[in-house]
């Protein structure tokens, strides 16, 4: 299922990082002001930049499994959500760093992307206990659903909150995206394809290790008899129907082909 | 989405001796939960009067973490917005609690009516906890902490807060339905309503601190009047829309 | 649209990976009484919480009152009538605020509340708390609430529990027949195999969520029903 878009999506990754980082540190001038420190713009802002439509899009795709019931689209959400998650981190970690190289102090709060990005990395570190405090699989999908549709649609207001609430205080310190050198605005955009392309791939990955390992203990489960019902571990990741009932079919010797389940 | 299943017309029955309407107005059914409300909140005693003691005693705190005798402007209002949020915490926790516990969920969801009524009518209830709230909580500030006259202030000191309280009730329902049916819901109802509320915080402290000052009587800006009503716009209609998919099983 | 009171084919209803109630398959003609036995997580209150549309099905199809469910939940909830294993009644209201409560989201109008209370036996303590009163007590006010807007169909998990035998004298009038005289529809969830079993029409035996057993009850033995639980 997952197995060859991963390969063309890998390959495109690597091929897209090492384009960017060649051009990053051989073809991109060095900026008067901050010099080589300015270069983490270069990892900063497409890590912001692809967090941002991370959660957005696990807000959406959280829409899609309320209005479908189908399993597969929480699965997505929730490592959708998860990878944004860890690309925000990097975010606040690279504006940290470049916030000391520039400004001398660890954190600003005159920074707004900086700000935001901080309370919008509060919120989804609830996802997960959120997920793991609920023990019905299918509520804790749902649920999970409904946060993650009201955070993604708090990100944009959060942004704009935060940008009005700092307008006052200074003007932005770390440079705007806006009015860059074509050289830089080449650059910047091959980066920023490179981390979206580094997201995709995670993804896939972890949606596909994930079912894997899902299919394996559905089989290995339909082997043994249903007779050990509940195993007891609660978990944070949601589970997989419809993978087990495509173990069902395998045992049957039916072929396993693409189930939706549920009735609407 | 859940669109099929609301405003359904009713059906005829075959019991006719019964008088029943057939499916009770929302506006009844939200005055039905309301009144119950009200009644359980009376009898138990176990929001208000722990939400206003909380902000009382929280004014307490600040005099000696801040160790100043009085705060006017900015100070004043990020203390009296603080406090306002931290108390209306401890109703969101206790907002659904009764529900689950004793199986008023079920009950409803038997009913021929509109599963919105529940969140309007727990919204309307938070609501009026915060109104309550207030009405403790702000003249003690103003007693305690506040070193400018609250009585100029009051008029734009109400809509503000006005403005502030649907926002929080419109969230903290919201919150409060999602955390109560897991194992840390007391501990799940702020953690996720603190972010969630911050641009509340920016817009009700900004929009407040004019009004706290000595020299300056003047009204709030209207932006941030307008981020409020925005937001609480937003957030409303996402609870609503959202709210059918937390009943339900 | 038929006139069975219920009627399921192929229920499924999974709690993550495993199948609460699977392949389920049943049908009940209107007047009837179904009784369902089983050991403790065989499903019996999964599949009542389905037919009471508080849970989706998740393969299959449930007709409950000629409404399919869930797309037409809306339709039936108003016609049914659940009395569970909680009372869903507040504990610090009185059966009378409660029966009221409880009349105003159906549209029921008040007087029914009063006539409900006199039948349980419950006139003379409807204005006390139901946390000081007994758990038998609070049963048969449960018992009200469930039959207060005259259901088609009531969904009953292990009514007489918790009840004396006057009590219970009390409260199976209501739970059988219907406002217009005629017999209630009823699944009653039950342990009592010999109990359990005079007041059924059709029985259902459920194992590990499977229907084990479905069968008119005068084919029945009380043994097979024993047998389940083994």
């Amino acid at each position: 299922m997952h197995g060859k878009a991963l390969r063309t999506l890998s390959i495109s990754t690597v091929v897209a990082m090492a384009t960017a980082l060649a051009l990053v540190f051989f073809y991109a001038p060095l900026e008067a002001e901050q010099g080589f420190l300015q270069k983490i713009f270069y990892v900063h802002v497409p890590l912001a930049i692809v967090a941002l439509c991370g959660f957005v899009l696990g807000g959406l795709l959280a829409i899609q499994h309320l209005r479908t019931r189908d399993p597969r689209w929480d699965y997505r959400s929730y490592v959708v959500i998860h990878m944004s998650l860890i690309f925000a981190v990097g975010t606040l970690i690279t504006g940290s760093i470049w916030a000391k190289g520039s400004w001398g102090h660890w954190w600003v709060w005159s920074e707004p992307t900086l700000v935001s990005f901080l309370i919008v990395f509060l919120l989804y570190a609830t996802y997960q206990p959120l997920r793991f405090a609920i023990e019905d699989p299918e509520r804790q999908s749902r649920y999970a659903s409904v946060f993650a549709i009201t955070a993604g649609a708090f990100v944009p207001m959060n942004f704009i909150a935060v940008r009005l609430s700092t307008a006052y205080l200074h003007p932005r310190v770390l440079g705007s995206t806006s009015n860059l050198p074509a050289p830089m605005a080449l650059t910047f955009l091959v980066s920023l394809v490179a981390m979206a392309l580094l997201f995709a791939t995670m993804c896939k990955f972890e949606l596909a290790a994930k079912h894997t390992r899902a299919q394996v203990r559905a089989l290995r489960r339909r082997l043994a008899g249903e007779a050990d019902a509940r195993r007891g571990a609660r978990s944070a990741a949601p589970s997989l129907q419809h993978v087990t009932a495509m173990a069902a079919r395998v045992q049957r010797g039916a072929p396993p082909t693409s189930h939706t389940p549920g009735s609407r | 989405m859940n669109v099929i299943e609301r405003q359904a017309p009713a059906l005829h029955s075959s019991s006719a001796d019964v008088g029943r309407a057939r499916q009770p107005r929302t506006r009844l059914v939200v005055g039905a939960l309301l009144r119950k409300e009200l009644l359980v909140e009376l009898r138990t005693l176990q929001s208000v009067p722990g939400m206003s003691l909380f902000a009382l005693s929280t004014f307490v705190v600040f005099h000696f973490a801040l160790n100043r005798n009085s705060v006017e402007g900015d100070l004043a209002a990020g203390v009296l917005l603080v406090t306002l949020l931290f108390a209306a915490m401890l109703g969101v926790n206790r907002l659904f609690v009764a529900d689950a516990d004793q199986g008023g969920f079920d009950a409803f969801l038997l009913a021929p009516v509109e599963r919105t009524a529940l969140l309007i009518a727990k919204t309307l209830t938070l609501l009026a906890y915060l109104v309550v709230l207030e009405l403790v909580a702000v003249p003690a500030f103003g007693l305690l902490l506040l070193g400018s006259p609250l009585g100029p202030a009051l008029p734009w000191l109400v809509v503000t807060l006005l403005l502030v309280d649907l926002g929080v009730a419109a969230i903290g329902t919201l919150v409060a339905a999602l955390a109560v049916h897991t194992r840390a819901r007391d501990l799940l109802g702020p953690l996720l309503s603190l972010p969630l509320l911050v641009p509340i915080v920016i817009g009700g402290a900004r929009a407040v601190e004019p009004l706290l000052t000595q020299a300056h009587r003047t009204a709030p800006a209207i932006r941030w009047l307008l981020t409020l009503g925005l937001y609480d716009l937003v957030f409303g209609l996402i609870a609503y829309a959202l709210f059918d998919f937390l009943l339900e099983d | 649209m038929s006139d069975a009171a219920l009627l399921v084919q192929g229920l499924t209803r999974r709690y993550g990976e495993r199948a609460a109630l699977e392949d389920v398959c049943l049908s009940l003609p209107r007047e009837r009484t179904l009784v369902v036995f089983g050991p403790n997580g065989a499903g019996k209150t999964t599949l009542l919480r389905v037919l009471a549309t508080l849970l989706r099905p998740h393969a299959g199809s449930v007709s409950v009152l000629g409404s399919a469910l869930p797309a037409q939940s809306w339709a039936v909830r108003g016609r049914l009538g659940m009395l569970a294993h909680e009372p869903l009644l507040y504990r610090e209201l009185t059966a009378r605020e409660n029966l009221r409560f409880h009349a105003r989201l159906h549209g029921v109008r008040e007087a029914r509340v009063e006539e409900l209370l006199e039948a349980v036996a419950m006139g003379s303590r409807a204005s006390e708390p139901l946390r000081t009163l007994s758990r038998g007590m609070v049963q048969r006010v449960a018992v009200a609430r469930s039959v207060l807007h005259d259901p088609e169909l009531l969904l009953l998990d292990e009514p007489y529990a918790n009840l004396d035998p006057a009590a219970v004298e009390l409260v199976a009038p209501l739970i059988g027949v219907g406002g217009d005289g005629r017999k209630r529809t009823r699944v009653i969830c039950s342990h009592d195999p010999s109990g359990g079993l005079a007041e059924a029409d059709v029985v259902l035996g459920l194992r590990a969520g499977r229907a084990a057993l479905l069968r008119a009850a005068d084919q029945v033995d009380p043994d097979e029903i024993v047998g389940l639980y083994r």
